[in-house]
């Protein structure tokens, strides 16, 4: 990690909300360092950006899952329903704690999931966002 | 040591109270053993559905599943090649044609078959064709013929009777 991506990530990570613990900090300083290595000009994550990331429509995935909400509604303090039916704990950091904490857990959910909903994989920055979004829910 | 003594007070407790006949009626009915989910199996299938018990699939429908995980009934579900192969490994040992295994609950099945869905066995179709509405399955409460919990309450634990 060169002495910039530090500093970027260290003004990034102070203007993260309390709510995120040291291990919600860890795994965005991960994808804040891959981002700036995809992009030298990438200035931080945007908690905005991710929500309208999670409510957006896709026909670019799999029919049966357009949208993060299909399965997580289109609230994130709520639980949702997986298409099997089987109850899915809430996405908002503040209903469930130990949210994006684990980043292989994280980078697996977002593996799978950005596949099925957009049709391929989510840049580091959309899962900074994303992430951004929920730890302020 | 502990699992032992633990084994044997349940083996004395079914003794002594007619569980031996409780036992085999259970069997009879059909409930697929659920001694020993496999924990991996458990966390990694069964986020988004229930872990259903490998006895219901033959091991090369198994295969079939895990072989195409990332076109998983019309979602994305990949894992790690090793927890892919420990997952694999479990539901092959515990097939309902694995070597030890009852094999009734894939009786009617065709050797020329290879169904991707429990729900397509005739087992499962004709167990439900006897007394399930085929609206029921459409109640948002059920959603999804997968959702065995939803009527079977203690569907995990490889109890299917008497819901």
């Amino acid at each position: 990690m060169t002495i910039r991506t530090l500093l970027a990530v260290s003004a990034f990570l102070a203007a993260t909300p309390a709510l995120a613990g040291s291990a919600q900090h860890a795994v965005l300083a991960r994808y804040a360092a891959e981002a700036k290595t995809a992009d030298p000009g990438f200035t931080g994550f945007s908690a905005e950006r991710g929500k309208a990331l999670f409510h957006a429509k896709f026909a670019t995935g799999k029919p049966d899952t357009p949208s993060c909400t299909t399965c997580h509604t289109e609230n994130p303090k709520q639980e949702g329903r997986t298409r099997a039916g089987k109850i899915v704990p809430p996405l908002a950091l503040s209903v469930k704690a130990d949210r994006y904490s684990d980043f292989a857990e994280t980078e697996k959910w977002f593996g799978r999931n950005c596949d099925s909903v957009i049709g391929r994989t989510c840049t580091p920055v959309e899962k900074g966002d994303f992430i951004s979004y929920m730890i302020t829910q | 040591m502990r699992r032992i003594s633990i084994a044997a007070a349940a083996a004395a407790v079914l003794l002594a109270t007619g569980g031996l006949a409780w036992a085999d009626r259970h069997h009879q009915r059909g409930a697929a053993s659920s001694a020993s989910v496999d924990p991996i199996y458990l966390k990694e299938c069964g986020s988004c559905h229930m872990a259903f018990q490998p006895q219901f699939l033959p091991v090369r429908s198994w295969q079939a599943v895990m072989n195409d995980l990332a076109d998983h009934f019309g979602e994305n579900a990949s894992l790690g090649e090793t927890t892919r192969q420990a997952i694999l490994t479990y539901l092959q040992a515990n097939a309902g044609d694995a070597p030890g295994s009852n094999t009734r609950l894939l009786r009617g099945l065709a050797s020329s078959k290879t169904p991707l869905r429990i729900t397509e066995t005739p087992y499962w179709v004709r167990e439900h064709q006897k007394e399930v509405r085929p609206s029921a399955f459409l109640d948002p409460k059920v959603k999804s013929k997968a959702n065995c919990i939803a009527c079977h309450v203690n569907a995990q634990q490889g109890i299917y009777e008497g819901d």
